[in-house]
């Protein structure tokens, strides 16, 4: 799998770069988070402009990552769900419980 | 004009066939005849009950012999879309399968593969049939 990792101030952005998020490349996903999560970040931007397509495998990856998170009293964001990523959220409620924005820019601007 | 749809696909026990079988899924959808409604949405909601069936059959049902190939049938005739998964492995209990809990401080990683599959179809169950295990899922389209 794919990423793009930036900084902006104290959070950091995940851009991952594939079509799909499934159960197949979601524990990829997993690790990448450990890694950002073990050297010291704790408020996480993840980008789903490039997913088109989620399963349970993936949303419970990003559920995994919310709950590191809010372990280390730090923050699971997401930006840029696309249609059918959206409709999966809604599906199982979990829009509910990240906070997902439009943009990139609309996450970080959150943390200001 | 008679618009039934018959697919066979036999498949390898693996997830990085997980791909394939949505794009099917998809493709399928697009040619059953569906109200307006659903149109845009079946596409990807049938792309979904594959991977989800899919990787149960690989994870939970088939895990036993991998090497083991899975059997998936998509029908569509007279408005009923049916699917069925079939594999060869020691099955589980379908009735079993707790609803994950939607409380954010109680939420688990795991367990929502079998509630989308009951959200999107109308029907599903695991049932026993002539020496293997058929996850069937059943949907009327209009």
């Amino acid at each position: 799998m794919e990423f793009k990792t930036e900084c902006s101030g104290a959070v950091t952005v995940l851009f991952v770069k594939e079509d799909r998020l499934d159960a197949n490349n979601s524990e990829e996903l997993k690790v990448e988070m450990r890694r950002i999560f073990d050297s010291g970040v704790k408020d996480l931007v993840i980008d789903l402009k490039e997913v088109l397509f989620i399963d349970s495998s993936g949303l419970g990856v990003l559920v995994s990552g919310y709950k590191n998170a809010s372990i280390l009293h730090g923050s699971l964001k997401l930006s840029n769900l696309q249609s059918q990523v959206k409709s999966m959220f809604e599906l199982t409620r979990l829009q509910r419980v990240f906070d997902i924005f439009i943009t990139v820019d609309d996450a970080l601007q959150s943390y200001t | 004009m008679k618009n039934d749809i018959d697919v066979d696909i036999t498949i390898p026990s693996h997830t990085r066939f997980l791909r394939i079988i949505g794009k099917i899924g998809e493709k399928v959808a697009e040619e059953i005849n569906c109200p307006a409604e659903l149109r845009a949405a079946l596409p990807g909601h049938l792309a979904v009950v594959l991977t989800e069936g899919l990787v149960n059959a690989i994870k939970h049902a088939n895990s036993a012999e991998p090497t083991k190939d899975i059997h998936v049938r998509i029908n569509f005739s007279h408005k009923d879309l049916v699917v069925r998964i079939y594999d060869n492995g020691i099955g589980f209990d379908l009735d079993a399968v707790p609803e994950p809990s939607f409380n954010s401080h109680e939420m688990d990683d795991k367990g929502r593969g079998i509630f989308i599959l009951r959200s999107l179809m109308d029907t599903v169950k695991y049932v026993r049939s002539d020496g293997e295990n058929v996850l069937e899922m059943k949907k009327r389209i209009g």
